[in-house]
């Protein structure tokens, strides 16, 4: 079968890749345009390694089948930084150690990204509630939801 | 497998008739976890989210069009729906994680047709219509009359759910959904219940609609429960024939997430406890915390 041609903007640039119909948008990132940050962990929507934020909303890459990307706008974690300057969050991951084997933290970056942009001075319960799809058999999540509440406070000395 | 996303009704129930080996979606969050654990693959998968009518949320007037293919994120993003009918956005907004609220479809709740969905029995309390699209034109179903049994429901082959009707709630007014998981979210309900209740001035229950997931092959009433309702206060004595006709309307199976003697004990619990708080927001609907629409 011919594949299919799919144009979309990633990360701020125009995108181009050809898939086939039932590859998930989370395989095409991976396997065609090369972007390996999204992670798979389950493949069905629980851990939430694959998030990513399609058309301004958080959404797990494995659920999405990869020409459902036609005309979208796409952000992974490789979109989050500015330019070698770190999203706060990433900086506050990084200094508050808020990782072991990293393989959950490009979901959880994305996600609380997605989060701070809609409410950037969450309570701990709304970041609880909001991380509440990405799951890290690592870190206890202590680490994680400091850094996100630590990474807020930073968006208020940053204006 | 193909993708195909029809911009119309008319042109998707023609490649539907085109395909008969296709398949509708929406979400796909139900879809593609069931493709990853082995179910065949359709010949094509037909995307409803193109269509606008199904991607929509209106006030038509007289009631709500809730687009089938319609985000959950964008029900409880609805101001207006919400603060009406909290109780059926509520049971939307437990589907999920915030990834699958951006996806997670009314539509493939109800069609997915898994017994223990969470907008089921709060869809059902309302009384909502599904309006279906088909090789013989259109027809409206009541949503209770659409699942069959655990993952089959009475749509024909080429049909699809296009948007529910949702009339306006009469004054006085509330619904509730409540459901029992393991876990605080990300979880599958042992058991689920939907209330809707309608006051009258003295604070009797002129109508009651009360529904029960995860405990049947399908979300259900329990018209016993309704009828102990409707004419009296809501007591100690009208509670306690709620719980007992829920439970008695449950025919559970046995699994991890609870036992049969479980699940109807809890299923009485929780369907008086949606009536208390369904009938507390009708008596709160008095001063329009409910029913602020202008419509009416
Ligand atoms: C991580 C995770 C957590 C979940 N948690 C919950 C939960 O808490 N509660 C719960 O109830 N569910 C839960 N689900 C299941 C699922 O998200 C819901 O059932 C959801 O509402 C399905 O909607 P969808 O649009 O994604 O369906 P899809 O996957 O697109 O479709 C599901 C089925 O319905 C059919 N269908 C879809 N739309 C229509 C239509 N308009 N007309 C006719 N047929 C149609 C499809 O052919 C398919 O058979 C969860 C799923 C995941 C992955
Ligand atoms: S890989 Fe997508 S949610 Fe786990
Ligand atoms: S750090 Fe290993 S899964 Fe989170």
């Amino acid at each position: 079968m011919s594949r299919t041609h799919v144009t979309c903007t990633i990360n701020g640039d125009e995108v181009e890749f050809l898939c086939e119909d039932d590859t998930t948008l989370l395989n095409a990132l991976r396997d065609e345009v090369g972007l390996t940050g999204s992670k798979e962990g389950c493949g069905t929507g629980d851990c939430g390694a694959c998030s990513v934020i399609m058309d301004g909303a958080l959404t797990c890459a494995c659920l999405v089948f990869a020409p459902e990307a036609e005309g979208a706008t796409v952000v992974t974690v490789e979109g989050i930084a500015d330019g070698n300057k770190l999203h706060p969050l990433q900086q506050t991951f990084l200094e508050g150690a808020a990782l072991q084997c990293g393989v959950c933290t490009p979901g959880f970056l994305v996600a609380a990204k997605a989060l701070l942009d809609e409410n950037p001075h969450p309570t701990e319960t709304e970041v609880r509630y909001a991380l509440a799809g990405n799951l890290c058999r690592c870190t206890g999540y202590d680490k994680i939801i400091r850094a996100v509440l630590a990474a807020a406070d930073y968006n208020g000395s940053e204006g | 497998m193909k993708y195909l996303a029809p911009k119309t009704v008319e042109e998707a129930t023609t490649l539907l008739a085109e395909h008969p080996g296709a398949t509708v979606f929406a979400g796909a969050t139900d879809v593609i976890p069931q493709l990853k654990a082995g179910r065949p693959e359709p010949e094509a998968l037909v995307d409803l989210k193109k269509i606008s009518q199904a991607v929509s949320v209106s006030d038509e007037g007289g009631h709500w069009s809730i687009g089938a293919a319609t985000a959950t994120a964008k029900l409880t993003g609805n101001k207006a729906l919400a603060a009406e009918f909290p109780g059926l956005v509520e049971a939307a907004g437990l589907i999920g994680s915030d990834q699958v609220q951006s996806r997670a479809t009314l539509g493939g709740n109800l069609c997915n047709a898994s017994p223990a969905a969470d907008s089921v029995p709060a869809m059902i309390a309302n009384g909502m219509r599904a309006v279906i699209a088909g090789p013989g034109g259109t027809r409206t179903v009541a949503v209770e009359d659409i699942p069959t049994g655990p993952g089959s429901t009475q749509l024909q082959p080429g049909e699809f759910v296009v948007s529910f009707e949702l009339d306006h709630a009469p004054a006085r007014t509330g619904d509730a959904y409540l459901r029992l998981i393991p876990r605080t979210e990300m979880d599958i309900a042992v058991v689920g219940a939907g209330v809707r209740i309608t006051l009258d001035d003295a604070g009797n229950v002129a109508s009651a609609t009360v529904a029960i997931g995860a405990v049947a092959p399908t979300a259900r009433r329990v018209p016993a429960a309704e009828e102990a309702l409707v004419g009296n206060p809501i007591n100690d004595t009208t509670l306690a024939a709620v719980a007992e006709a829920a439970s008695a309307a449950c025919n559970p199976i046995d699994d991890k997430r609870g036992t049969i003697a479980y699940r109807r004990q809890v299923a009485g619990v929780l369907a008086r406890r949606a009536v208390v708080a369904a009938a507390e927001r009708a008596a709160a609907s008095t001063n329009g915390a409910s029913n602020n629409g202008e419509t009416r």
